[in-house]
């Protein structure tokens, strides 16, 4: 059984704007699932349908095998959501936002207690606990709606943007959170802009746009697809662009070159080519994030074949 | 009821009456001052020169009536106030993606502004006890009328919310629509006293059936027969009701 099967969703909202043309998406139970796309995309729509935030126009949505028109209770059941707007009271307290919310699932008043304090403890919000949810950082808002969404022990967490605006470190530690929830057999489902989190959380990704899947794959499948990388590599001084054999090689200035590296190709004979014409490599590193132009060309692609499309 | 709707109809009803009596000066303390400057000016100073209406002292006449204007006011705001501002700061949300049938979504709601309506209710008749000796002549129709009233007006209050777009549409219809109802429903003054055709027109307002009733609970004698003025509850509470379960189950400002 899926944690998740999408066919043929579709949503067009009431001034006419198609979100969704039509989007099949399927997530086996345990994965940690990436929904990737630039903004306006169909990512939030998506999520608002699965979660019944936004009514669907036509498709069908199944949550571990129950449809959300025959068994929408049972559905929900199974789903945690944290949203990427705050959408919490900003009067209430972290306690009594969590307690609350496991009370609309039918979580007892004694039991949702513990689970408050398990959970926020686990988010680092324990010694917020009586706070007013406003005097919160963003931080800790982010953290408040991942343990809000946990409390009644969902099946599978979808996330919008968990750790958009938040800083390196606590988005590092919600990574590894959320690894460990996976690990616990949570399923995960999340949207970002940052791919490297992707890259470094997810085991299979779908990249959609204009409200098409334009691509639906394993993470592993996706970065074999990058066939070459681009480093910056910072020398001694440089005279003149130096010649690599097997390999583009541009100068940027005196202290700087640019090398292209193709995939499996090792980096070894670069360094033994340039200590062979007496240049110091000092330091490296990537050019820019491969996964994001890999990101941009797929997008592109995906709107230049619906182009050609519409033009037949 | 299932034990899972039943601890989701709790959390929200506690929710409810947290929010109000944590802003306990802006929902409980108002109505006991107006109320204290009604029974001042109209039952004292003015009550005392009008005389005797229906039989009864003035003030003895319109503690009733001012009795349920507080608890139509208080629970139509605290629902309309409550349910507009979750949808304002998102937070409905909460409510939409839970496994929640929608009849105990509104339940919860109406709940707490029946709490809000009888703590009120409680409030405004222990400040009457100054100026006046409450007699009470039949307990439970005087709870029954309250409780429908204040059902009545919370789940209108939830329909006003759920159309309203800004904090200005929930209170166009308790200024414009409410308190020319309440004022005109016969708390200050006997139907007897008006024309046979405003009688007739002063009919068609429903709040006259509720003031009516709640005042034949005290007194013992009204302008409009007890069970007319049951019917006349039962019968608002059906209709809000169902157009309140219609609007939350369709997604009505809650849903796109």
């Amino acid at each position: 059984m899926k944690a998740l099967d999408i066919q043929d969703l579709k949503k067009t909202y009431k001034g006419g704007v198609q979100a969704l043309k039509g989007i099949n998406l399927s997530v086996e139970q345990g994965d940690f699932f990436a929904l990737l796309g630039p903004n306006g995309a169909g990512k939030s729509t998506t999520i608002g349908i699965i979660s019944s935030l936004v009514n669907k126009s036509s498709g069908s949505v199944k949550v571990s095998g129950h449809c959300i028109d025959e068994e929408l209770v049972e559905a929900k059941t199974c789903i945690g959501l944290v949203p990427q707007e705050f959408n919490f009271s900003q009067f209430e307290t972290p306690f009594q936002i969590v307690v609350n919310q496991a009370g609309y699932y039918g979580v007892p008043r004694k039991i949702a207690k513990v689970r408050a304090e398990k959970y926020l403890t686990q988010l680092d919000l324990w010694d917020k606990r009586d706070s007013r949810a406003r005097e919160l950082s963003g931080g800790m808002k982010r953290r408040l709606m991942i343990a809000r969404a946990l409390m009644h022990e969902p099946k599978i967490l979808i996330l919008d943007e968990p750790t958009a605006g938040v800083d390196i470190e606590i988005r590092r530690s919600m990574w590894s959170f959320l690894t460990e929830l996976n690990e616990q057999g949570i399923t995960i489902i999340l949207t970002t802009h940052y791919l490297e989190e992707a890259e470094m959380l997810c085991r299979n990704i779908a990249i959609i746009d204009k409200g098409t899947i334009v691509e639906n794959t394993s993470m592993k499948n996706l970065i074999s697809k990058l066939n070459i990388e681009t480093f910056i590599l910072d020398t001694s001084p440089v005279k003149e662009s130096p010649t690599l054999e097997g390999f583009n090689c541009r100068q940027v200035d005196d202290h700087t070159i640019e090398v292209d590296v193709p995939k499996d190709t090792s980096l070894n004979s670069v360094f033994t080519q340039l200590s062979q014409q007496e240049i110091q490599v000092l330091s490296m590193r990537n050019k820019s994030n491969r996964l994001e132009e890999l990101f941009v060309k797929l997008v592109e692609d995906g709107r230049n074949s619906t182009e050609e499309k519409a033009n037949v | 009821m299932s034990s899972r709707n039943m601890v989701a109809l709790r959390t929200i009803w506690i929710k409810e009456c947290t929010r109000f009596l944590r802003i306990w000066v802006q929902t409980l303390v108002p109505p006991a001052i107006t109320m204290s400057l009604y029974f001042v000016i109209f039952g004292n100073l003015i009550g005392s020169r009008i005389g005797q209406m229906g039989g009864f002292t003035y003030m003895e006449f319109i503690v009733p009536g001012l009795i349920m204007m507080s608890v139509i006011t208080s629970s139509y705001s605290n629902v309309s106030s409550s349910f507009f501002s979750a949808k304002f700061q998102n937070s409905i949300e909460e409510l939409m993606v839970a496994p929640i049938p929608h009849w105990i979504l509104i339940l919860g709601y109406v709940g707490g502004g029946i709490a809000r309506a009888l703590i009120i209710g409680v409030i405004v008749t222990v400040v009457s006890l100054f100026f006046v000796d409450i007699r009470i002549h039949n307990l439970v129709s005087l709870i029954l009328i309250l409780v429908l009233t204040a059902s009545l007006f919370s789940a209108a209050g939830l329909i006003n919310a759920v159309y309203a777009k800004t904090f200005d549409d929930i209170s166009i219809i308790p200024t414009f629509v409410l308190t020319p109802l309440t004022y005109l429903g016969g708390v200050f003054y006997s139907l007897s006293l008006l024309p046979e055709f405003w009688q007739w027109v002063s009919k068609v307002n429903p709040i006259v059936y509720m003031v009516n009733g709640f005042r034949y609970g005290f007194l013992g004698t009204a302008d409009v027969a007890f069970s007319t003025s049951l019917f006349v509850l039962v019968l608002f509470n059906i209709l809000f009701f169902t157009v309140a379960y219609q609007l939350i189950s369709r997604g009505i400002g809650t849903r796109s």
